[in-house]
Parts: structure tokens; C-alpha cells; sequence
């Protein structure tokens, strides 16, 4: 079971050097046992000391990495059923199916299309992570294709059940990390040791939850730990069974035969893409750690990249947007200025609707430490006197003729206090709601 | 031996809730288990769909979005009719926009008149969404119920300002109620408490959570949805144990990424089936929550909807 953060403190070495950044061992422990750091930063920790907690404190299903480099991206890590309980930590990757029976200009187009699909949002970038490399009897073009693959700096998976070709393409992706697709109660032990020869992931590929039990057991007997687990559900109804079980036997029961992250091929579920998409997005909600697509498209990938930002974002944190000025819609020096709070959501749905407004307008965001306007306003972050000096310090004054600005309405008493910080601008009442705002701003004159 | 799921303990169960007279009345709720989760639990009443028709013509719709009623756009009725016809649409639901005191805010008896030829012209349920404007609605929304009497409708958003005026009209003609709080838990078991106490029957309760669409806080109310069914499920919370409604159209119709063409931005593809996933998914995304009913706009991410519902089940 997980260690409490007063079992983990007297592991530790209870100096309070500091170097692990926090201010106390005690600290350090809690923030542990609360999974929000990790024990390499403690660099004083005894060797005992490590092997009891990294026993304990590992996550009840395995994480693990795959690819290398910058585009490394990790799986599994996952501690709890329901995202409010704490958070889900590590976002399913996303795969395209590349298939040997593809036309070389179709498998260079796909391998293209992991750098084309990204999507910048509030300072991140969504975008898609790994390639699938399926075999299918042809074994040269399969090989040439983990070639072309070698060149992307995306992981890949490798996807054959030839033991010696995979060891031909495991040695071409040699130092990429690629995960081995699949052991099954057949060879898992030719594909084990392929496993711990090249140091890749492997997947457990089952018929059935406990067909997939049994070879992982037999894996971590060779002594493999980056096990991914695939149940070959072949509906969505089984696939999300199996998601829930191995999530709750792995967090619930501790079992630890069914502790890792999971792949899934919603491309394998459905002829229709459409309905690819849809059964994919309920595996970004129920829990695969992996999740294969037989192509990607901008209109699929895009709201999928969404709903998985989504499910993912961290409860705990609010997520916030940069303080600065935003242009929308192409301001210029007579267009209108609001201010508003770093909410995330708060920025989205009011810039969203300045955008809906088509009005050209520039929209300051005031860091207010990710809390919504009234509850900003409520903390004394978002009063008169902070308000004016951050229109004063932000620079706006320099991209407007004018002297105006427009607060949420639902803080018009913060209008007095701002006049007195800010001499000679009129303060001006905006709506309470945001989306009042195109219907306000659309009366707007200089 | 045989591998067992660890089981989770229900202890409740979600109240029946019937909107609609007839044989074309419509049950929701009844669950017994976490959406979809029928391995270990009942879902007796599937979630449902409403397709959303405007009291006036809309006017910053996507072309994308006009094109399957293009020809019926300016006619409630004959909106409302072709989506029960051609659509299949099992319950519609009525958004009184032309209302919305921020907007055209129409006379209330041009929009009740508006309401009742709707109401006369269909058999399947009706859900009629107010402007969420809590003074206006109050008002609107009474003269709704009263018009309507007989037809058991569902009439919201009623929130914790109205809640007095448009559960008592609700009680008198008896229709369901909307109960509307604004993503938390508590507001909404408080509201439920209210409506409870004012007389407002246990069967006749609906409750809004507010819903935000993908990208634009989807995830709040997600959870506010995981954490309502939990306790109405596995901690005997019977103030939380109504059928959930969803208002997924406008919200995500409105976001700018359903708005942007291909031309304009060729990374997010198609424009057209792009909106009709990102409302597919957001909606998805509710049903896993535990959406009874969700109130949508395209045909064609309704289907899908309707296609995954049957997946699960």
C-alpha cells in the first residue's frame, strides 16, 4: 500500500538541506505521498531508504516512457477511478496506424502528419505523439517503413508477430524506445527477452483480462517492468469493461498482474470513422493509456486533443492564461480595452465572445493567480487600486489614442478606486455576462 | 478461478422521472450504477435526446449547422415538426431566445404564443428552456406552464432567485421542473432541498449542473456530474438523486473552433464535421457522467450519439 507522509519522513534523511526545494523533510515527505514529486530529488536518500519507498510509493499501475528525447512521452501513473479524486495524471498518446499494405506516398503522408496536427492553446501545444508500424506479410516494405519511421522524432510502436523481424526493426529504432507490440501466451518469452535486450516496453497481449493477467505475470517473472496491456477487446462495450476492471483491480485491490497502463484500437471497434472517433473519446474518459487510430484528420484530432486536455487538466490547479495584452479581431489604436482575470476558462469564453463580436478590440489579462473575476474580486486580487496599476504597468497605454476601460460588470464597485489609480481614464461598466459582450461592444465609440 | 471486478457498492438509485403525456411520454433515470456501468447495476431508461428548435429564426448560425433546417428556420412549428419526422427526434426542446432580455427581448405573449403552437403541434415531449434571466423567466416561464397545462413539459433554467414562482406554476399545471446551479455540488443538493420543500414532487425534479462545452470548462462540469452521481449512488445522497439534463447545443455551436473553416486554418479539417463531433463528444463526454437527457442541434452528431448509446448499452 501507499506509505502516509509521516512513514515516508522517517526514510528520509530529516536534515532540511533544502536541496530537494522544499523547506522541511516533513514537506518534502507529505508532497510525496501526495504524488506531486518524486523521490530523485532528494539526492541524500539512503540506498535502503529508496528500495522501501520506491516499492511503496510507486503509482499502482506502472508508468513507464516511450520514444526518447524530447518527444519521449509517459503512460500510465495513473493513482485514482475519478479525475476529482485527485487527477489523471498522464494523457493517453495518440497513435496512426501505418500499415505496410500502404503505398509509400501514403505511409510518407502519415508519418508527415504528426508535425502538421498541432494546436497551440493558452501556451501549450496539443498535438498527437506516436506512430503504429503494422505488419502484414511484407516484410520488406515493413522494414523500410520502421526506416522512414527512424527519421520522425515521434515514438513509434512496433506492431509485428514475427520474433525476427521485430528484432530487425527493434535494432533500426535501436535508442528510440519504441514499444514492442505483442507479447502473447505464446512467445512472450522470445518477445520478453526482445524486451530486455533493447530495454522497450512490451505489450501483454491477451484474449481477455485473464489471458492478460497470466503473461504479464510471466513477463515480470523475467524480470520486465514496463509491461502495456492490451485485452484485444473488439467492441467498445468490452473494451470499456476491461478499461474499468484493470483500473479497478489495479488502484482497489492492489493487483498488481493488472498494475499497468492499457492501449486500445477504436480503429479495430468500428468500419465507420466517425464512430472511431467517438468510441476513442470514451477511452480518453475511461482510462487507456495508449490509444490507436486508423488515421488522423484535422476535424477528428482536433476535438479529441481538446476533450483529452480536458479530462486531464489537474482539478487541484487553475489553469491560467498569461498576463499581457491580447489583440482580437485586429485592433488598432481606437479599438475598445477590457480587462479581465488569468482564469483560463475566463479567457476562453471572453475572448471567445470578443472574437464572436467580429469587433476589433484588445483584452488585458491581469493575473489574478487563475481565480474567476468574482472570486478574485472576493480575495482582494481584483480590486480598484491592483486593477488600475496593472492597465497603468501592462503598456496599453502605448497601442491606444484613447483613454477608456471596460471591467466586468459584476465588479463596478471597483470602478471608484480605479479612477483614483488611474487619472484621467473613464472606467467604464461592462456586462455582467460574457455573453453580453458582443451586443455591448458592438455600441462601443472612441 | 475465474477474475472478478472489485465491485462498488450502490446503496441508491436515481428517481424515474416522466416528461410528456400519452404513449409518447418519456421516462429518465432509474439507474442503479455509474453510466454505462450495467455489469454491476440497472439502467432501465436509456439516455435520451432532444433536438433543440429556437422560438425565432437564428440568425449567426453556421451554414454548416442552418443546412439541415434550412427550409423550416423561420417556423418554430414546422422546425420542430421536421425534426420529430424526418429526424426521428423523440423530444424537443424549445430554447426561448427571442426572449432573452440581453438580446431581442421579445414581448412575453409573443413568446408564449410561440410556445403553445409548438406544444399543440407535437406529440412527443416537450422541454421549454427559458433565458436564464431570473426576473424575466419567473414571469415567462409561469405563463408557459399555464399554457401548456395537461402536457406535462419540462420548463427551466430555475434557479435559486425563481425557483418560488416557476415551481409553483410547475406544481399547479403539473410540469417538471429544470433545477439550474451553476457547476457545484452543493448549489444543486440546496436547490433540490428548496423545490423539495416548496412541494415541487420528487418525480417531477430535473436537475441542470450547467454545462460547458468541449474546451470551454467541459471538464468542470464533468466532474460536478462524477461527484453528483457518486453521492446519490454509493453515499445514499437523496437530495442528488434526479436525472440529469444537459444543454449541450449552444454551447458548443458558439465556441469559435465550430465557427473557423478549413480554408481559413486546414490543420482542424472540415468544419462541418468537425462542429458535429466537437457536439458528439462534449456530449459523449456527459453521457459518461451521467447525462439522462442531452439537448442537441446537427442530425448527424445526434445519430452518432444515438449509435454510441446503443454500443454501450
Amino acid at each position: 500500500m501507499a506509505l502516509t507522509g509521516i512513514e515516508i519522513f522517517k526514510l528520509l534523511p530529516k536534515t532540511n538541506c533544502r536541496d530537494c526545494n522544499f523547506p522541511t523533510c516533513l514537506a518534502f515527505a507529505m508532497a510525496l505521498a501526495a504524488g506531486k514529486t518524486e523521490l530523485e530529488a532528494c539526492p541524500h536518500v539512503s540506498q535502503e531508504a529508496k528500495d522501501k519507498l520506491s516499492d511503496a510509493s510507486a503509482p499502482p499501475i506502472r508508468q513507464l516512457t516511450i520514444g526518447h528525447g524530447d518527444y519521449e512521452i509517459k503512460v500510465g501513473g495513473e493513482t485514482v477511478l475519478f479525475r476529482h479524486e485527485k487527477t489523471f495524471f498522464n494523457k493517453p498518446g495518440f497513435a496512426i496506424l501505418i500499415s505496410d499494405e500502404f503505398s509509400d506516398e501514403e505511409i510518407e503522408k502519415r508519418l508527415s502528419k504528426l508535425s502538421f496536427y498541432q494546436y497551440e492553446r493558452i501556451g501549450m501545444t496539443l498535438k498527437p505523439e506516436l506512430v503504429a508500424l503494422k505488419h502484414t506479410g511484407r516484410d520488406e516494405r515493413f522494414l523500410n517503413m520502421v526506416k522512414k519511421a527512424k527519421d520522425i522524432p515521434y515514438g513509434s510502436i512496433i506492431m509485428c508477430e514475427d520474433v525476427s523481424l521485430m528484432k530487425e526493426g527493434l535494432e533500426i529504432l535501436k535508442g528510440k524506445r519504441p514499444l514492442i507490440y505483442a507479447a502473447n501466451r505464446d512467445n512472450f518469452e522470445q518477445y520478453g527477452v526482445l524486451s530486455k535486450d533493447y530495454g522497450c516496453p512490451v505489450v501483454a497481449r491477451g484474449n481477455g483480462i485473464e489471458d492478460v493477467a497470466y503473461i504479464t505475470e510471466r513477463l515480470t517473472s523475467m524480470g520486465i517492468k514496463d509491461i502495456v496491456i492490451d485485452t484485444g477487446a473488439k467492441s467498445l462495450k468490452q473494451a470499456f469493461y476491461d478499461q474499468i476492471t484493470i483500473r479497478r483491480s489495479a488502484i482497489l485491490k492492489r493487483f498488481k498482474p493488472l498494475g499497468f497502463p492499457t492501449i486500445v484500437f477504436p480503429c479495430m471497434m468500428s468500419d465507420d470513422f466517425m464512430k472511431e472517433v467517438m468510441g476513442a473519446s470514451v477511452m480518453v474518459a475511461k482510462y487507456a493509456g495508449i490509444i490507436v487510430f486508423s488515421d488522423f484528420t484535422g476535424e477528428s484530432l482536433f476535438p479529441l486533443l481538446l476533450q483529452r486536455l480536458n479530462i486531464y487538466t489537474d482539478p487541484q490547479r487553475p489553469m491560467t492564461t498569461q498576463e499581457g495584452i491580447y489583440p482580437i479581431n485586429n485592433p488598432d489604436e481606437n479599438s475598445p480595452v477590457l480587462v479581465t482575470c488569468n482564469f483560463s476558462l475566463t479567457y476562453f469564453i471572453v475572448s471567445g465572445e470578443i472574437e464572436n463580436s467580429r469587433v476589433p478590440s484588445w483584452l488585458c489579462v491581469m493575473d489574478t493567480e487563475g481565480l474567476s473575476v468574482l472570486t478574485a474580486w472576493a480575495a482582494g486580487k481584483f480590486v480598484g487600486d491592483l486593477v488600475g496599476a496593472f492597465i497603468k504597468k501592462c503598456g496599453i497605454e502605448n497601442n491606444i489614442s484613447h483613454r477608456k476601460v471596460i471591467i466586468p460588470g459584476y465588479t463596478a464597485s471597483i470602478a471608484g478606486d480605479m479612477e483614483e489609480s488611474l487619472p484621467g481614464w473613464e472606467i467604464i461598466v461592462g456586462p455582467r455576462e460574457a455573453s453580453q459582450i458582443p451586443s455591448f461592444l458592438k455600441t462601443w465609440k472612441h | 478461478m475465474p477474475f472478478e471486478i472489485p465491485k462498488i457498492k450502490y446503496t441508491g438509485r436515481i428517481k424515474e422521472v416522466t416528461i410528456g403525456s400519452g404513449n409518447k411520454a418519456i421516462k429518465v433515470g432509474g439507474e442503479s450504477c455509474f453510466p454505462f456501468y450495467t455489469f454491476e447495476g440497472e439502467m432501465p431508461n436509456l439516455p435520451k435526446i432532444a433536438f433543440e428548435v429556437w422560438d425565432s429564426e437564428p440568425h449567426d448560425w453556421q451554414n454548416w449547422a442552418k443546412e439541415p433546417y434550412i427550409d423550416v428556420l423561420h417556423d418554430p412549428v414546422l422546425w420542430a415538426k421536421k425534426c420529430i419526422d424526418v429526424f426521428g427526434a423523440e423530444m424537443i426542446a424549445l430554447q426561448l431566445i427571442s426572449a432573452d432580455p440581453n438580446g431581442a427581448d421579445r414581448h412575453i405573449e409573443e413568446v408564449v404564443r410561440v410556445v403553445k403552437d409548438v406544444a399543440d403541434a407535437i406529440d412527443c415531449p416537450l422541454i421549454v428552456w427559458g433565458t436564464s434571466n431570473d426576473e424575466k423567466d419567473a414571469i415567462l416561464l409561469r405563463r408557459v406552464a399555464e399554457v401548456c397545462e395537461g402536457k406535462n413539459i419540462a420548463i427551466g433554467p430555475v434557479s435559486d432567485k425563481n425557483y418560488k414562482q416557476i415551481g409553483a406554476s410547475a406544481i399547479g399545471y403539473n410540469h417538471v421542473v429544470m433545477a439550474s446551479t451553476p457547476i457545484d455540488v452543493n448549489l444543486a443538493k440546496q436547490l433540490n432541498i428548496l423545490l423539495g420543500n416548496l412541494g415541487v414532487k420528487e418525480e417531477k425534479i430535473l436537475m441542470d449542473p450547467t454545462s460547458g462545452a468541449l474546451g470551454y470548462g467541459l471538464e468542470y462540469t464533468y466532474s460536478v456530474m462524477e461527484r453528483d452521481r457518486m453521492a446519490a449512488l454509493t453515499q445514499e445522497d437523496t437530495k442528488l438523486q434526479y436525472p440529469i439534463i444537459c444543454n449541450v447545443a449552444q454551447e458548443v455551436w458558439k465556441t469559435k473552433e465550430t465557427r473557423i473553416t478549413e480554408k481559413e486554418d486546414p490543420k482542424l479539417g472540415d468544419e462541418k464535421k468537425r462542429s458535429i463531433l466537437m457536439e458528439a463528444i462534449t456530449a459523449m463526454t456527459l453521457l459518461l457522467a451521467g447525462a439522462d437527457i442531452l439537448i442537441m442541434r446537427h442530425p448527424e452528431s445526434i445519430k452518432l450519439i444515438k449509435d454510441m448509446i446503443k454500443e454501450l448499452i
